[in-house]
């Protein structure tokens, strides 16, 4: 029925499943640092993510892809030539994740500012006055409670991310629906081919959920839940 | 930065905006329309009623739009029996395919948005309205959809925004919007920041746009739920 | 978890470490013996993509026995129709081995080799449906063709009361034009027949009159490289023509045409 093309569908699906989480695992890097910076004192570094964060929501993903991607690759460019280095090939795969990574940073930011400021003041001062250090305060005491208001919008996250890596096929990922496009070409059997990817999809989106809902009870243990 | 190059193709950017525009109107009033019932229907008690309105919203939400819409454009034409129906007239244009796949994509999440915002409706304004005889049809038309409609508009807000940038993947189905234009003066000119930061500023000046006017909205129709001033004495 | 001075050094040396690695990952040198070529993979049969991963093809051979006189090691990299000119700019490889026609446009965006083939262009439609491809035959109706190429421009000039429709890639004129999403199809007269008429979609569907030659610089196909490369083209030009004095060119050619492609006059 797939005409031989199932596991070629197959290898799709893992790399859509690697850049999906590499670019998660980016974009929480830069969703903290944005919104450490967001909250921060420095009235610089408050205006550099408000700039990141606006700009970034208020795009599309395509052309942000386009734009990172292309506009990147002749800048990098542009900068070796005039270094006297040998050209810098980045492949497709980095290109990727980094650019996805860095588009949804700016949703995370949010998130995770959200949370951050959802644990009580009271704990960031208790820590200050046993004398903890900021960045002890930051890693000991609120990371860890903040985790458990982020999980929402972190999940959230997640779910979007996973369908926008379809995106990055049109950039040149080698990509579960750059491989059902091959695929079709070659079998003319678009619908056998986009149908049992959108499968694969509801799959992933099905068993994340489940999992996230594991790791909200994970997190949430401890917290008395009000009922009605 | 080669301001000429920008210049010389804003009218077809210009054409791309309205491509998009029309698009994105047609997907939203189809959706809306759609989800108003279908959001009545998810919050049913009847088991028949609530579960494919679910099994639907989550089979659309679960999956990537782009992959939607090549099933509507690739996948469709592939049936000998799509090509001899009646619809095939429409369904062979590009626009058509594409409303198609949007509608169906901002139904499901619009029918999300108003489900749970008739959920969330205050368990008083329903007794109160059950209390002066309200019931039926008159309940849902005069106390419950006023009240969710409203009370969903920050989250409608933002589908709609999301939408828009949506409309950016019709280009991957021969459509000629704001993203195939600049991709085209990418492809003839080598200039991949003028062209694409000049979408960029088309795309952002429209978010902006949408996003005050949703603010707008909310100030004259959510004005029940700002916090009170306390009275000055 | 206090961190000690040493534990500190520590963390900071290994982060060095990483990034000097991934530094290495990415940065390669581009030196004479390996060149690297761009090629299609989905332009029966000059170039088409197995279902094991496998390129081959007419620009396949080409461009491996291109390399083999350029003594150099040859890595062909795959990329999509769209983007091929971009990712040449973009250092993404050396020399475009896709088929691709010397016009004065693309002149000024890339240098071009001698021409390495020349073949006509063919209008396709259903069987009987057209006589002839004349700009009255055509009035009113859609015409596929892809997008930013001189049969595009082509059209936009003589057939300018016929809607056009762009697509991404060549083979996909065909799709649509089978999906009967336009009326008529032009491309290439040997891919229209390799990767259409003469497979079970294209039953049904022929030639609308003569073959069709575009004017003006359509010079044939050639190879593409970055403006300013001569040193390059030169090498590049030899081999082509070392290619075609001592039979290869031939030998390859005969493998998929049974006529004479090299657009000699």
């Amino acid at each position: 029925m797939l005409h031989g093309y199932g596991p070629a569908i197959l290898g799709g699906l893992w790399v859509t499943l690697s850049a999906a989480g590499l670019s998660l695992a980016v974009a929480c890097l830069f969703g903290l640092a944005g919104a450490a910076a967001k909250l921060s004192g420095a009235r610089g570094l408050r205006w550099l993510a408000e700039a990141y964060t606006t700009v970034i929501r208020g795009l599309p993903d395509l052309v942000l892809m386009l734009l990172i991607f292309y506009g990147g690759q002749i800048a990098l460019n542009a900068l070796a030539q005039r270094q006297g280095w040998d050209y810098i090939d980045v492949p497709p795969f980095a290109a990727g994740v980094l650019t996805l990574g860095f588009i949804y940073g700016a949703y995370l930011t949010e998130t995770f500012r959200g949370a951050i400021l959802a644990v009580p003041a009271g704990q960031t001062e208790a820590a200050l006055a046993y004398g903890m250090r900021r960045w002890q305060v930051w890693r000991r005491i609120v990371l860890p409670q903040m985790v458990r208001h982020a999980i929402p919008g972190f999940a959230n996250n997640w779910l979007v991310m996973v369908k926008a890596t379809a995106l990055v096929s049109i950039i040149g990922l080698d990509d579960m629906v750059h491989r059902a496009n091959l695929a079709s070409a070659a079998t003319r059997e678009p619908f056998t081919f986009f149908m049992l990817i959108a499968v694969i999809y509801l799959s992933i989106t099905t068993l994340s959920l489940a999992a996230l809902a594991w790791l909200e009870r994970r997190y949430s243990l401890g917290v008395r839940k009000v009922s009605f | 930065m080669d301001w000429p190059v920008i210049s010389q193709n804003l009218p077809a950017f210009g054409q791309g905006l309205v491509m998009c525009l029309k698009l994105l109107v047609i997907s939203l009033a189809t959706g809306f329309v759609l989800s108003v019932p279908l959001a009545i229907a998810r919050i049913s008690a009847h088991r028949a009623l609530a579960w494919p309105v679910w099994a639907f919203t989550y089979v659309v939400r679960g999956t990537p739009l782009l992959v939607q819409v090549f099933i509507v454009y690739y996948g469709l034409a592939q049936f000998q029996a799509v090509r001899e129906s009646i619809a095939w007239p429409l369904l062979r244009e590009a626009w058509f395919c594409a409303w198609l796949a949007f509608s169906i994509n901002t139904t499901a999440y619009t029918t999300e948005i108003f489900a749970g915002a008739l959920k969330a409706t205050p368990a008083g304004e329903v007794e109160a309205a059950r209390a002066y005889g309200l019931s039926g049809w008159t309940l849902y038309r005069r106390i419950l959809l006023p009240s969710a409609l409203r009370r969903a508009l920050p989250q409608y807000g933002n589908e709609v925004v999301g939408l828009m940038h949506a409309t950016s993947i019709a280009s991957t189905v021969t459509l000629v919007d704001v993203t195939r234009v600049a991709r085209d003066v990418y492809a003839n000119h080598l200039l991949p920041v003028e062209a694409f930061a000049t979408a960029a500023v088309i795309y952002f000046a429209l978010t902006f746009l949408m996003v005050g006017g949703f603010k707008v909205l909310e100030h004259r129709f959510l004005r029940h739920l700002k916090p009170q001033q306390a009275v000055q004495r | 978890m206090k961190m000690s001075a040493l534990s500190r050094r520590l963390w900071c040396t290994l982060a060095l470490c990483l990034s000097a690695a991934s530094w290495g990952v990415f940065a390669q040198t581009a030196g004479p013996a390996k060149v690297r070529v761009g090629v299609e993979g989905n332009y029966p049969p000059f170039s088409r993509l197995g279902t094991d991963g496998k390129l081959s093809g007419f620009d396949i051979d080409i461009a491996l026995a291109v390399c083999d006189r350029l003594k150099a090691e040859c890595q062909l990299v795959q990329q999509e129709w769209d983007g091929m000119i971009p990712a040449l700019a973009a250092r993404k490889f050396d020399l475009i081995v896709a088929s691709m026609t010397i016009t004065e446009e693309r002149k000024k965006a890339v240098d071009f080799s001698d021409p390495y083939y020349d073949v006509p262009s063919r209008f396709v439609a259903r069987s009987g449906a057209f006589k002839h491809h004349t700009a009255a035959d055509f009035k009113g109706k859609k015409i596929i063709v892809l997008r930013n190429s001189p049969r595009a421009k082509y059209l936009a000039e003589r057939y300018k009361d016929s809607e056009v429709l762009l697509v991404n890639k060549e083979t996909d004129v065909y799709l649509e034009l089978a999906a009967g999403r336009g009326d008529v199809g032009f491309g290439s007269s040997v891919v229209s027949s390799e990767a259409f008429l003469k497979r079970p979609e294209g039953r049904g569907f022929a030639q609308v009159g003569a073959t069709v030659r575009l004017d003006g610089g359509a010079g044939g196909v050639g190879i593409a490289m970055r403006k300013g490369e001569d040193a390059l083209r030169e090498r590049v030009n030899a081999a082509l023509k070392g290619l075609r004095a001592d039979g290869t060119y031939k030998r390859l050619a005969d493998k998929y045409f049974d006529f004479d492609i090299s657009g000699a006059q």
